[in-house]
């Protein structure tokens, strides 16, 4: 494995002999857990960790709901009932699952930006980006088939409107969303493959995060200077980075903690906060409530796919220009999706020579915006659309593609970026004072 | 480091607030009145007294429309709840009528064909014959406010409005009373329409509670709506306990963890100096 040098796993005992020829798993533990990490790194740094940990907690709780679970339309609400009232802490592992996919959303947006900001995606590191979206979509699928599973209001309402997206396909359409509901409407069938592959889903996720972290582990962390990790020796690579135990595997589990006593606060405190009280009403296919909105973590994108309405002139000209087969409610799902790939096809739109950030200073401001965006996305997406809303979320959507599709690759070009440090180590030192010869913790 | 945290937060802190703006679009017609409710807030706990007088007017005047289908009838004994001794909640079961034969093909006795005597292992009966709807988990599936600003910050300490919206709506009436299309309508200004089905269930003094509070028709709304908080969420007082356990836990360990963490790399990192 490619990567940058350290001193690797030596079997001493006669033991460690034996396996280390038969299966190096060992090896390849020490070799990760002691993988060199820049030392750099600052507290946006951090969420890979919360991530692994919500992946786990996700699996773990949901194992055991799946145990008292029972997916069948005339059953499931009246089991998630049975949950919350007759198994044994089953109204908090029910509440840590709810909430532990937002956290994991809230982690997942912080991680992106994060990436997006210190120009995590640019290579050599397009591959581990790649998965990630890969992961984040997975993400997507898993959290939207899992709200379905209480079958209340919102549960079958929202699978309603979702799998309907599909239906705006021109021609294959309505075949699709037939064959992903299992029938012509949202029914028993639909619930029993939603929790079917609710269940595998976040199998596949495991496998894409392992995937993920051997790509970076292979390239190394980017860091908040964007300068690589010197690879030519041994020492000089030292100089760049630690060893990721204790330095921070501590450091992530002290966020970690942090993080976690404000999520068991929500969870403990006010654990529908998230929810929508129309999921504590048993699903009824004949009442359409009042407001259909999906989970938090789905508005930015529902206020892209509602922004682009038949009045929209892009829309029309589309529509004019494809003889109709693109219209208003295909081109919004055009955009919806398309919004998530413009965002994954990052690494070939930025042409900066710059990695971070930190070093351009007209970028900082683009992306403070599309920060900002984002935000605002969110909010218009939970808003009963009015005539304000409808011209919000388009300039919004508007800005989300051109900041991928016309800045990133212009900035480039115009932007004279800031000074780099040659090494991480030379700016480490210019933030810190050198104390006690700057000597390491041994590992343990 | 502290002003990275503190970015950080922030930005996680920006990304969940906007979240919460869902339930701001569900942001009712009616102002729904804020009632200080004991079990409200991080601390708030169950009036045991209060459960049992709402458990009381459920009984003699709700149920005869309305089911709590997904309630067991066991768990009145239960720490936390009304904790009704365990004959007493023996006699309520036998007590217990059903109404909805139809819906309740559980309780019905194959050889008779009626109901039968009800026992605590079994649930209340589902009513649904006159059309209203289960009442078990009614004070979490409304919201009455979402404040401040539409964030829902504010239920950590009120509660999402669920049972507030209960109150209201039963002593929202005006009196007025309209026919059309063949069904009576009655004025209430919580209702979203302005006009719901129901008639006005509560008259004062409807009920005689055995501790000799006052049964005004405030008074009856106020203990049947904390008596569904409870029916929608039997184990919040264990949950709130544990949270507290749980919090306080997490804040020993991360300060443990942030002294570790300040030792560990204090060898490698000195003073911010830029």
């Amino acid at each position: 494995m490619a990567g940058i040098p350290h001193d690797h796993y030596e079997p001493k005992s006669s033991g460690e002999q034996w396996l280390h020829k038969r299966l190096p798993i060992v090896g390849l533990l020490y070799d990760t857990i002691m993988i060199p990490t820049p030392k750099n790194l600052n507290y946006m740094w951090i969420w890979g960790i919360v991530l692994t940990f919500c992946l786990a907690l996700q699996i773990i709780t949901g194992i055991v709901l799946v145990m008292h679970y029972t997916p069948h339309a005339d059953l499931a609400f009246a089991s998630v009932e049975h949950i919350m009232r007759d198994v044994n802490g089953g109204y908090m592992i029910r509440y840590l699952h709810a909430n532990g996919a937002s956290l994991f959303f809230v982690a997942v947006y912080l991680h992106i930006f994060r990436g997006l900001y210190y120009g995590s995606y640019k290579a050599p590191r397009e591959v581990t980006w790649i998965i990630g979206m890969l992961i984040y979509l997975m993400m997507m699928g898993t959290a939207f088939m899992g709200y379905v599973l209480p079958w209340g209001q919102m549960s079958f309402w929202g699978a309603t409107v979702i799998t309907g997206l599909f239906g705006a396909i021109p021609g294959i359409g309505p075949g699709i969303q037939t064959w992903l509901l299992g029938g012509p409407a949202v029914d028993n069938a639909t619930l029993n493959r939603f929790f079917s592959l609710h269940y595998l889903l976040p199998f596949v996720i495991a496998g894409l995060v392992a995937l993920h972290i051997w790509a970076f582990h292979t390239t190394g962390n980017n860091n908040p200077t964007g300068v690589e990790v010197r690879r030519g020796s041994k020492e000089e690579a030292a100089r760049d980075t630690l060893p990721f135990w204790p330095y921070y595997i501590i450091k992530d589990l002290f966020a970690l903690a942090v993080i976690l006593a404000v999520f068991f606060a929500v969870v403990s405190f006010m654990p529908n906060y998230l929810g929508h009280p129309d999921n504590y009403i048993e699903a009824n296919p004949l009442a359409t409530p009042a407001h259909i909105v999906p989970e938090w973590y789905f508005l930015p994108f529902y206020a892209i796919l509602r922004a682009f309405t038949a009045d929209v002139l892009v829309v029309q000209i589309t529509q004019f220009v494809t003889f109709g087969i693109v219209d208003a409610k295909f081109f919004g799902v055009l955009a919806m999706f398309g919004a998530i790939a413009v965002m994954a096809l990052a690494p070939w739109l930025d042409t900066s020579s710059v990695r971070s950030g930190r070093y351009r200073p007209m970028f900082k401001w683009w992306f403070a915006l599309l920060a900002i965006d984002f935000v605002v996305l969110m909010w218009v997406g939970s808003q009963t659309p009015t005539v304000f809303t409808a011209w919000v979320s388009l300039i919004a959507s508007y800005y989300w593609f051109a900041y991928f599709l016309i800045i990133l690759p212009l900035l480039g070009v115009i932007e004279k970026p800031l000074p780099i440090p040659a090494t991480i180590e030379d700016d480490f030192n210019a933030h810190y004072s050198p104390q006690g010869g700057a000597k390491t913790v041994a590992a343990e | 480091m502290i002003r990275n945290i503190a970015l950080s937060t922030a930005a996680a802190l920006t990304l969940a607030v906007s979240g919460m703006a869902v339930n701001a679009a569900e942001t009712a017609h009616v102002e729904i009145e804020d009632v200080a409710f004991p079990f409200e807030g991080p601390f708030g706990k169950f009036d045991r007294n209060q459960l049992q007088r709402g458990l009381q007017v459920y009984t003699e005047v709700c149920s005869a429309c309305h089911g709590l289908k997904f309630v067991p009838i066991r768990t009145l004994a239960d720490e936390g709840g009304p904790q009704l001794p365990e004959d007493q909640v023996r006699a309520y079961a036998a007590n217990l009528s059903v109404n909805d034969e139809a819906s309740n093909p559980k309780l019905i006795d194959p050889e008779t064909g009626s109901a039968r005597t009800l026992v605590p292992a079994d649930n209340f009966p589902a009513n649904h014959s006159a059309g209203a709807p289960d009442l078990s988990l009614m004070a979490k599936a409304r919201a009455g406010f979402h404040g401040p600003y539409g964030l829902g910050i504010s239920q950590l300490f009120r509660g999402i409005g669920g049972p507030e919206y209960i109150h209201a709506i039963l002593t929202g009436y005006t009196g007025e009373e309209k026919e059309e299309a063949g069904s009576v309508f009655y004025e209430n200004h919580a209702f979203s329409t302005g006009w719901i089905k129901m008639p006005p269930p509560l008259s004062d003094d409807q009920v005689t509670y055995a501790d000799g509070t006052a049964a005004t028709v405030d008074q009856m709304s106020m203990d049947v709506s904390a008596f569904l908080m409870w029916t929608a969420e039997p184990h919040m007082m264990n949950r709130k306990e544990t949270g507290f356990k749980a919090v306080l836990f997490l804040i020993i360990f991360a300060s443990l963890l942030y002294l570790t963490n300040k030792r560990i790399w204090a060898g490698v990192k000195g003073k911010k100096i830029a």
